[in-house]
This record gives C-alpha cells, structure tokens and sequence, in this order.
C-alpha cells in the first residue's frame, strides 16, 4: 500500500492509499462531528456533517470527509468560517426534525446552532440510514429498510423477518440519533406482530 | 398473478439482480400492481432482500403496492389544459366513476391520476387512458371516451 502525505489543519498526516480523509484524521486524533458514519459500514455520505475545506491542485473547495479519498498533498482545513456556517445550518434544519436528540443537541451548541430557526416538522428520522445498513451489511438481516423518498421518505420494518430476528439483537437500537428507531420498532411491533414471549409472526 | 408467471419473467432477465427494476416493471405493467406475495417471489429467486424491493418500490412513482384499475386514466392539468378547461373534464370524470385523483373504483376497471403535462399542450383539454390520448375533449365527449372502455 502506498503511503500517502497530507496535511490536516496543519499538521502532516500519513495515510494508506484509498483511506477517506475522515479516516485519516480520525487516525491522527483529529476530529470532525459525524452524525451517519460508523467504522464498520461502507461511508454513506448522508449528513454532510463531515464537511471540510480542502485544498490541493490549484483549487480550494468543500468536500464531505467520509466519502472523499486522500491525495497526495492535500491541504484539509476541518474548521473555517465557512466549514461551521454550513455545519450550523445543517444542524438547524436537522434539529427541524428532531429537535430533543442529544447528540444534535451536543453538537448545536459546539456550533451555535439555534433549534428554532426552522419551523418544527417532527419526523424525527434524520434519515442517517445507520439502521438500515447496520441491519443489512453487518447483521446481513435486512429487517429495517427505507421506504418512499424525498420528504416522504421514512424507516420501515419488515414484519416477518422483525418478529424473527429483532428480539436477539436490536444492535442497531444504540447508533439510532434521535431514538425514532425504537419508536418505529415498538410501533411496528403492536401493529404486525406480538411480544417478545410469543416469539412467532401473526398472520400479517 | 400466478407464481409461474413471475418466473418466466424472471427467468427471461436470466435471474439477475440487477435485472430487478425491469422485472418489477414487466409485473407491473401485465398485472397493474405489485402484490406482496409477487414482491416476495422476486426477492427469493433474485435474491434481493425484501426491505431492498421495498426501497424501490415505493421510490418510483411507475409501482403501486395497491391494487390499481383495468384502465388508467390520466387527466391532464398542466397549464395549457387548465387554461383549455381541464378542471371541466376532472369533474367530468370524477362524476362517471365516482372515484377521485390517486383512486381505484370498487370494479377495478378505471384508476384517476391528475398529471401536469402530457407534452402535448396543442391538444388540450387532454386526457390520457392507457397510453392512449384524447384531445380536445368537451364535457359529452368526455362521456363518450370513458363510455367506451370495459
């Protein structure tokens, strides 16, 4: 593997060939807030929290860490003016749909965000997709999935493989940021199946 | 939708999963909507989760997960229609079947969608069933047009 140099917020940094720069920062102990990555998933891209200012090539522009691999030479600045505007807008409108989540919380108030900017629309997925592809790529149980899209779009479980499987696992409980995931779950739970003793589908 | 026919469409796309839009298409088309169990059916021989089928499913607005009418109305009311008089022929159509925009009547035989344009704006007030366009269309000859459909 060849190695690569690069700097983060001013400090050089050594990363492998194919590393995202999240991970290369992450490596050289320098955060940036993420809110839909997680290390044993493939990047998702879905918050754009991770948003940093990169510089290389002649060019200077904002490119979301998670999904961006290192170059060679690459000058990465994790906090500017412009990086925590953005951050604090995208937090804002997130806050829209989840106003009381915690880890939004934490992070409104590293950014100044204010909660009551935007109009309260409560979804309370912020559509992270952590579930969904924890469930499908490490569980490989696809029990939760996405359905419709664009504002519409929201968590849904499948019944059948939910009243198997979830009960010996709800792993996916944790990584949920606003806890909607345990709503939809319970939710889904005493419309389609019954409880934890029964352990077998109704006829859905 | 029987079983069979599912697999000779699969079959026909070589069981790929990549194959799954068009598949899900061709059930689509032949059958109008897309049944749970056929949904199912598509998942085990493509080998594509459920809740993956689901995603795309409901994605596009080309599926319906209900049951959809032997005849698809479209009604058009983008502006040029609007301005020609398409809330007339709504009305119209809503009169005869009884049903609104985004509904099936009780026989399956029509379903009404509202669409806002079908490209064809010379032809306006127009109506679409099943591919097929009206144009031009008055009150009576709205009457006529749906009359003729079994």
């Amino acid at each position: 593997m060849n190695e690569i140099l690069l700097q983060i917020d001013g400090k050089e940094v050594r990363a492998r060939e194919g590393m995202t720069v999240l991970e290369a920062a992450q490596s050289a102990g320098i955060s940036i807030p993420t809110l839909c990555y997680h290390e044993k998933l493939v990047p998702f891209g879905g918050c754009r929290l991770c948003i940093v200012e990169a510089e290389g090539h002649g060019w200077i522009r904002l490119v979301v860490s998670c999904v961006y691999t290192v170059e060679e030479n690459l000058a990465v600045r994790t906090r500017s003016e412009k990086v925590d505007r953005i951050r604090k807008t995208l937090l804002e409108l997130l806050l829209a749909h989840a106003p009381n989540s915690p880890q939004l919380q934490d992070l409104a108030q590293e950014y100044g965000a204010d909660k009551d900017r935007f109009e309260k629309e409560a979804s309370f997925c912020i559509h992270c997709g952590l579930c969904v592809r924890y469930c499908a790529e490490v569980k490989k149980l696809n029990a939760v999935g996405f359905v419709d899209r664009g504002i519409k779009k929201e968590i849904s479980f499948i019944p059948e493989i939910a009243s198997k499987e979830c009960h010996n696992c709800m792993e996916c409980f944790p990584l949920c940021p606003t806890s909607w995931l345990q709503a939809a779950f319970v939710f889904t739970e005493a419309l389609a199946f019954s409880g934890p003793s029964s352990g077998t589908p109704s006829n859905e | 939708m029987n079983n069979d026919r599912i697999d000779q469409i699969i079959d026909k796309h070589q069981g790929e999963a990549s194959s799954l839009i068009q598949v899900l298409l061709e059930i689509q088309s032949e059958n109008h909507w897309l049944p749970k169990d056929a949904l199912r059916r598509v998942g085990e021989k493509l080998q594509v989760p459920l809740s993956r089928i689901q995603h795309i499913a409901t994605f596009y607005k080309a599926f319906s997960l209900v049951p959809k009418g032997r005849h698809e109305v479209h009604v058009c009311m983008g502006t040029a229609c609007h301005v020609r008089g398409a809330e007339r022929v709504l009305d119209k159509v809503q009169d005869l079947t009884g049903i609104k925009p985004g509904e099936t009547d009780l026989d399956l035989k029509f379903s009404l969608e509202t669409v806002n344009c079908l490209g064809c704006c010379a032809l306006g007030p127009v109506m679409e069933i099943d591919g097929k366009t009206h144009g031009k269309l008055s009150r009576a000859e709205t009457e006529d047009v749906l009359k003729s459909y079994d």
